[in-house]
């Protein structure tokens, strides 16, 4: 059994959250340059050329590429035969609040949904935990803006509605987010499991490499078919018309119960922040 | 494309020389508010209490920043959805708010007060903050320290970039901006919008 101190873990948590919020990662920035390109709808090409513009702001000044830096979303795989020292959620949670005091990061979370009061430490981070063979652990660190977060939604469609309905669902989803959710989007999308699981598949489908191909081909031909037709609706960036409505469509899928089709989307805006570090 | 040079306050001789789909450079003193802000407002209407700027002829930034690094004037400055404050809007126009700064779909009452007393929509790049602090000159708390991020503050802002979603007519860029796109795509024309 492998021992790991706690500290480590909120060393780790603390910088990720610094990172993820001022980096935008690789593949993003990849996609995004190429949507630029490819866009010849002018006011939707300058639009692209500006959010190019602020990630590199963010990232020489060293400061938030959006102002809404989220609740922060983490996702931990834990080696079976790890042994963390001491409090993994209190590790977590210390992380994230150094890293939001330190980072100069906005605190955006409430304490209660209904009395909201702000917690003014940006704690509770929403934490996943899967657990998985071996002594490592690898955390994933994704800041969540709601201005996305709040397009989202989930329904449970009957098997009969097969693929053409779940498209449906998520192109409605897309067309009633319209301009909110700071297009160009990224759309996460969950199909199977239960009422719970399909969420957390739309979420983590958001952390997908955007330059990864689906390994199903299945899903991949899927996946490029809902872009198509998303990128056909012109609400371009900023909802003003244009080609390049959202930056890519992932679909995670699990087994379900033979009376359902549960599909969940989750969008994400252009600034589809994620880190991850395996310690 | 013309751009469009203005500078607060907002009067309605501006408002009215302002068009759907125009690019504006805003210069000038904008006021931050967003949802909790806008609760404490209305409440102070309802009882007939004095709000804590001059609405008359203002502009609302809807942002809640990032705290500011020492050096800097803010932190990251990008707007949030307008669309959770369209239930406070109509009273703060009808009280003489002529300009609004967010991104997203507004309500048909909204954009009713807007046609009725005269007031602009703009929309600023959404998911840009970083480059949206770069115009901002000074920021000062006002009102509502207590809640920190979403409380008011008093911006100077310096050729802000904006561009005209709603005009004082109630035509939506949202909608227009969109059908000129598809349109084109149909007809086969591409490169064209106002290029």
């Amino acid at each position: 059994m492998r021992q790991l101190q706690a500290e480590i873990i909120t060393d780790a948590v603390r910088n990720m959250c610094i990172e993820a919020n001022c980096i935008l990662p690789d593949d993003v920035r990849k996609c995004i340059v190429d949507c630029h390109q490819k866009e010849n709808w002018t006011s939707a090409k300058e639009s692209l050329g500006k959010l190019i513009e602020n990630y590199e702001i963010a990232e020489r000044e060293h400061m938030p590429i959006c102002q809404d830096t989220g609740v922060v979303c983490v996702f931990v795989e834990v080696g079976q035969d790890v042994h963390v020292m001491g409090d993994l959620n209190e590790a977590i949670n210390e992380g994230v609040r150094q890293g939001y005091s330190e980072g100069y990061l906005r605190m955006s979370v409430v304490a209660d949904p209904l009395r909201r009061v702000n917690t003014n430490d940006n704690t509770p981070a929403m934490i996943h935990y899967d657990v998985i063979p071996g002594d490592k652990l690898e955390i994933t660190v994704a800041p969540k803006g709601f201005g996305s977060e709040n397009m989202s939604k989930s329904a449970m469609l009957k098997p009969s509605e097969g693929i053409e309905g779940v498209k449906r669902f998520v192109l409605q989803t897309v067309e009633d987010a319209g301009a909110n959710p700071c297009p160009p989007i990224v759309v996460g999308v969950g199909i199977g499991g239960t009422f719970d699981k399909v969420a957390l598949l739309a979420k983590k489908a958001l952390m997908q490499p955007l330059d990864e191909i689906n390994s199903d081909p299945f899903y991949a031909g899927f996946e490029d078919g809902l872009l198509d037709s998303i990128n056909s609706f012109g609400i371009g960036p900023q909802g003003f018309g244009g080609k390049t409505t959202a930056l890519a469509v992932k679909v995670l899928t699990m087994p379900t119960h033979i009376a359902g089709l549960p599909v969940a989307v989750n969008l994400n805006c252009h600034v589809a922040r994620h880190v991850s570090r395996i310690i | 494309m013309t751009v469009k040079t203005i500078s607060t306050p907002l009067t309605k001789d501006i408002v009215s020389s302002l068009d759907c789909g125009d690019t504006v450079l805003l210069s000038g003193t904008v006021y931050t508010a967003r949802d909790a802000a806008h609760t404490r407002m209305i409440e102070s209407i309802k009882q007939d209490k004095p709000l804590p700027f001059s609405i008359e002829n203002a502009i609302i930034y809807y942002v809640g920043p990032t705290p500011a690094k020492p050096g800097q004037v803010i932190g990251s400055a990008g707007p949030t959805t307008s669309g959770r404050m369209d239930i406070f809007t109509p009273d703060l126009i009808s009280a003489g708010l002529s300009g609004m700064i967010g991104k997203g779909v507004r309500s048909a009452e909204v954009i009713d007060a807007m046609c009725t007393y005269g007031a602009i929509y703009f929309g600023a790049l959404g998911g840009a903050g970083a480059l949206l602090s770069q115009c901002i000159v000074s920021s000062e708390v006002v009102a509502y320290d207590d809640l920190g991020t979403e409380a008011i503050r008093k911006l100077e802002v310096k050729n802000m970039p904006l561009t005209v979603i709603i005009d004082s007519k109630g035509n939506n860029l949202y909608i227009n901006g969109r059908n000129e796109y598809i349109g084109a795509v149909k007809e086969g024309v591409q490169c064209r919008r106002k290029g």
